[in-house]
């Protein structure tokens, strides 16, 4: 019996590989490169594409897709600009009702989904027009906020050795991927998350509760979305209706050079914030180049989604051909 | 001896068909209890209503005499019923150790055991003699191991009852032995156990009672020391013992050798197949269920990987790699399951019939819309297929005329050797009988017909010599004096 199928580990150990590659190309290339300045500027700058992805991993390991998040993001982030600077509500309360908004509109499209069995992309590409459309009819304009609470919270933080910054992003980034990684390996729920992606016909027969399993997937990816515009308007300080467009596809990647399977059922959260920290450490490593265009972003995570697709197939067609070999 | 679980009366519908009707079952505590039949009788259907799978349109279910209304297998392990299926239905991107004890796995402080998941597996398949890594994942392992996995996932969580649905289709004879074994300890210790298979030696090694169904309906109950093997088969296939009759046997002079297969062998399972069909003649294809009919329908067809052996068709060696070289040679199949495989139900009658044409002409050289209905038209009255207009969608039709449309799709294009895999399945009395004539006078303008059926009576009624499949393997030939319902059946059972 070979070792073949174990492989499927191996786009999460390529991914990392790929990460300190990128990092030591990097350091040697530019002074300053590698310090952990850098290294938690690409946390903070990447929080909320990271929250985002993460909710994304739930939905794509149950062998679902979430089109909505970029634009809940950016109705998240105008919902605590108008709450805050026009209704004069104290941000400490308006956090929680945005958070729980966003519950209730992942139900809404978890419910859609498994009791009308609609397809996931069709609800999350609705649920996606709703979102940006409502959020742009509350407020064309970017909405500063101005609110001390703002200030303490972007003042949070831990200063670490070579003016590296730990601050309230990042934190809440890692408690997100504590209780992500909790969630998904030890409880219950999340092995059923796996369990609907890697066959939901045997799942049901198992005895797997499909309802509840789909609505809470889509509760917390859309729960996390709106985590993930919170902190967004910590980072810009406002909120705007235009925010994070394509946001949902930068998610989707990241989840796929993570090493998450497209079709569901093999995934972990530390890949997926491994691909984030992937594409952030190219815009660094551009931005650090000076000369070049930040578009080239996009042409090289587009040709990283590429291969990594094409590698989880290999690993796949590798397992099956093992599956029969064995069988025989 | 106690009575455990209890159906009454279960009746369930699928869009008009009866998948059960009025079937009543009964399982003692300490028996293994077969329920035989053959495909589409119903056993199935049966299973997942007991463990919440299908809702039931009537009847009641009572487990240890309390009335039990499972809304879903999740209700249904709660209460101590977690069968395992035909195929392997676990979940192959999980640990082994997850998907023994998925969904009820132990906790501490809200966080699963691990540890204690792993430690209990490994115990738990010790009693399999499985000794493997159980913190790796299912797909990792044969597909043997992963049978086993599931049986021993159903043994630990059934309390009371254990249903095994065709558990040994992918074990060899020591795993089975072995499973065998542990089946005869449970059923010691007072488990009742409802045993699903088509392998007949099984039943008779292992248990105590045996129910037929056929057709959604109930045949009977009997006990196995009591039951001959040819009686059982004859339940199973719808022919009472006691009235069958010799019929005369049809002679045919010796013609010319259409088709010779010679040992052959493929990827997807057949193991040994050799005959002989002459022009113009119809050889039925005989067997239970998994003896390979299908198989040998669909290696002629192109549609299997050939490891070994010949197949000649008019003295010259084939080698057919897909279905499009079989059709070339003017052969055609209507597969045993229509619905999936045969019929597209959205396509318009006439779109239905002329598939197969144009797909052998090819389909730069479009048949004319005249063309098209001129065709379609003359099959619609040649068959007798009832419908309004040529233009109705196919799957509107019922189940025979939507055969006859299949039927037509290959005639027209004028076949040498067709293949009929199942060809009355689920069809009424009416369209039979139109199926059988209709098979009769192909055969008498010299179309040479390949008949698969487990319908004895049928075979009897068309064929010129029958083959009888075992075990993936050709047994005999069936012909002459002997062509009569009881030496088929005794060649089938044995």
């Amino acid at each position: 019996m070979s070792k073949l199928a174990e492989l499927r580990q191996l786009p999460v150990l390529v991914t990392a590989a790929l990460f300190l590659l990128l990092f030591l190309a990097g350091a040697l290339q530019f002074d300053g490169f590698a310090t952990p300045r850098v290294f938690f500027n690409l946390l903070t700058d990447n929080a909320f594409l990271a929250i985002t992805a993460i909710g994304m991993t739930f939905v794509i390991l149950s062998g679902g897709i979430d089109l909505s998040v970029g634009a809940v993001v950016a109705l998240a982030g105008v919902l605590c600009a108008v709450l805050i600077e026009k209704l004069q509500w104290h941000p400490l309360l308006v956090f929680p009702t945005v958070i729980f908004l966003g519950t209730l509109f992942g139900l809404l499209m978890g419910s859609l989904i498994h009791f009308y069995q609609l397809q996931p992309f069709i609800v999350t590409l609705a649920g996606m027009f709703f979102a940006r459309g409502l959020a742009t009819l509350i407020s064309e304009q970017s909405l500063p906020i101005e609110h001390s609470v703002y200030n303490t919270i972007n003042n949070f933080g831990v200063l670490l050795p070579g003016r590296a910054w730990f601050g309230s992003a990042s934190i809440i980034l890692l408690l997100v991927c504590l209780f992500a990684i909790w969630f998904l390996h030890y409880t219950r729920t999340g092995g059923f998350i796996y369990a609907l992606g890697g066959n939901r016909q045997s799942a049901k027969l198992m005895g797997v509760p499909e309802g509840r399993v789909t609505l809470c997937i889509y509760a917390l990816s859309s729960t996390l979305a709106a985590l993930a515009g919170i902190v967004y308007s910590f980072y810009t300080s406002s909120g705007y209706a235009l925010a994070g467009v394509g946001l949902e596809l930068d998610a989707i990647a990241a989840v796929v050079i993570g090493g998450t399977l497209l079709s569901g059922g093999f995934g972990y959260v530390h890949g997926t914030l491994l691909g984030v920290l992937i594409m952030g450490l190219i815009q660094t490593w551009i931005s650090f180049h000076g000369n070049l265009n930040s578009w080239w972003t996009k042409i090289v995570i587009g040709c990283l989604v590429l291969i990594f697709i094409a590698l989880q197939k290999f690993l796949a067609q590798g397992v099956s051909k093992q599956a029969a070999a064995s069988s025989t | 001896m106690s009575e455990v679980l209890q159906l009454k009366n279960i009746s369930k519908h699928f869009a008009g068909v009866h998948a059960l009707a009025g079937v009543n079952f009964s399982l003692v505590e300490g028996e293994v209890h077969a329920l035989l039949g053959e495909n589409g009788a119903g056993k199935s259907t049966l299973i997942k209503v007991m463990t919440g799978a299908y809702s039931l349109d009537s009847g009641e279910i009572r487990l240890n005499a309390k009335k039990i209304q499972p809304g879903s297998p999740a209700d249904a392990q709660a209460v101590g019923i977690s069968p395992v299926y035909q195929e392997v239905n676990l979940l192959p991107n999980l640990s082994v150790a997850h998907n023994l004890y998925l969904g009820r796995e132990p906790k501490r402080f809200g966080c699963i055991q691990w540890k204690k998941i792993h430690r209990d597996a490994a115990n738990l398949l010790k009693r399999f003699k499985l000794d493997i890594d159980v913190t790796r994942s299912l797909a990792s392992y044969s597909v043997a191991i992963q049978q086993l996995v599931a049986i021993a996932r159903g043994v630990d969580c059934s309390a009371k009852v254990l249903i095994l649905d065709e558990p040994t289709a992918s074990l060899d004879s020591d795993e089975v032995a072995l499973l065998f074994d542990i089946l005869r300890e449970l059923k010691a210790s007072g488990m009742a156990i409802i045993f699903v298979t088509h392998f007949l030696d099984q039943v008779y090694a292992l248990c105590d009672r045996i129910t037929v169904l056929r057709n959604g309906k109930l045949v009977g109950t009997y006990a196995c020391a009591t039951l001959p093997r040819p009686q059982l088969v004859a339940h199973m296939l719808g022919k009472e013992l006691q009235e069958i009759e010799s019929q005369p046997a049809k002679t045919r002079d010796q013609n010319e050798t259409l088709l010779e297969v010679k040992n052959l062998q493929t990827r997807e399972g057949l193991q040994h197949a050799s005959f002989k069909a002459s022009k113009g003649e119809a050889l039925g294809l005989a067997g239970l269920l998994g003896s390979g009919r299908s198989e040998l329908c669909e290696a002629l067809f192109g549609l299997a990987q050939r490891r070994d052996g010949e197949i000649k068709f008019n003295g010259q060696a084939l080698h057919l790699g897909k279905p499009a070289e079989a059709i070339k040679l003017h052969f055609a199949l209507c597969p045993e399951d229509r619905k999936q495989e045969g019929i597209i139900a959205e396509l318009s009658i006439r779109e239905n019939i002329i598939l197969a044409l144009q797909a052998r002409n090819g389909w730069w050289r479009a048949m004319t819309l005249q063309a098209q209905k001129k065709l379609a038209n003359q099959y619609i009255q040649d068959l007798n297929i009832v419908c309004p207009h040529a233009e109705k969608a196919l799957g509107e039709l019922s189940g025979g005329n939507q055969q006859k449309v299949i039927l037509a799709r290959w005639l027209c294009t004028q076949p040498q050797l067709l293949i009929l895999d199942e060809p009355t399945r689920g069809i009424d009395i009416g369209a039979h009988a139109e199926i059988i004539k209709l098979i009769r006078e192909l055969c008498s303008q010299g179309l040479t017909l390949i008949v698969a059926s487990s319908e004895i009576e049928e075979l009897l009624a068309f064929s010129h010599k029958v083959l009888v499949m075992r075990d993936r393997r050709s047994h005999s030939v069936v012909e002459g004096e002997q062509l009569n319902e009881a030496d088929l059946l005794r060649a089938i059972a044995h």
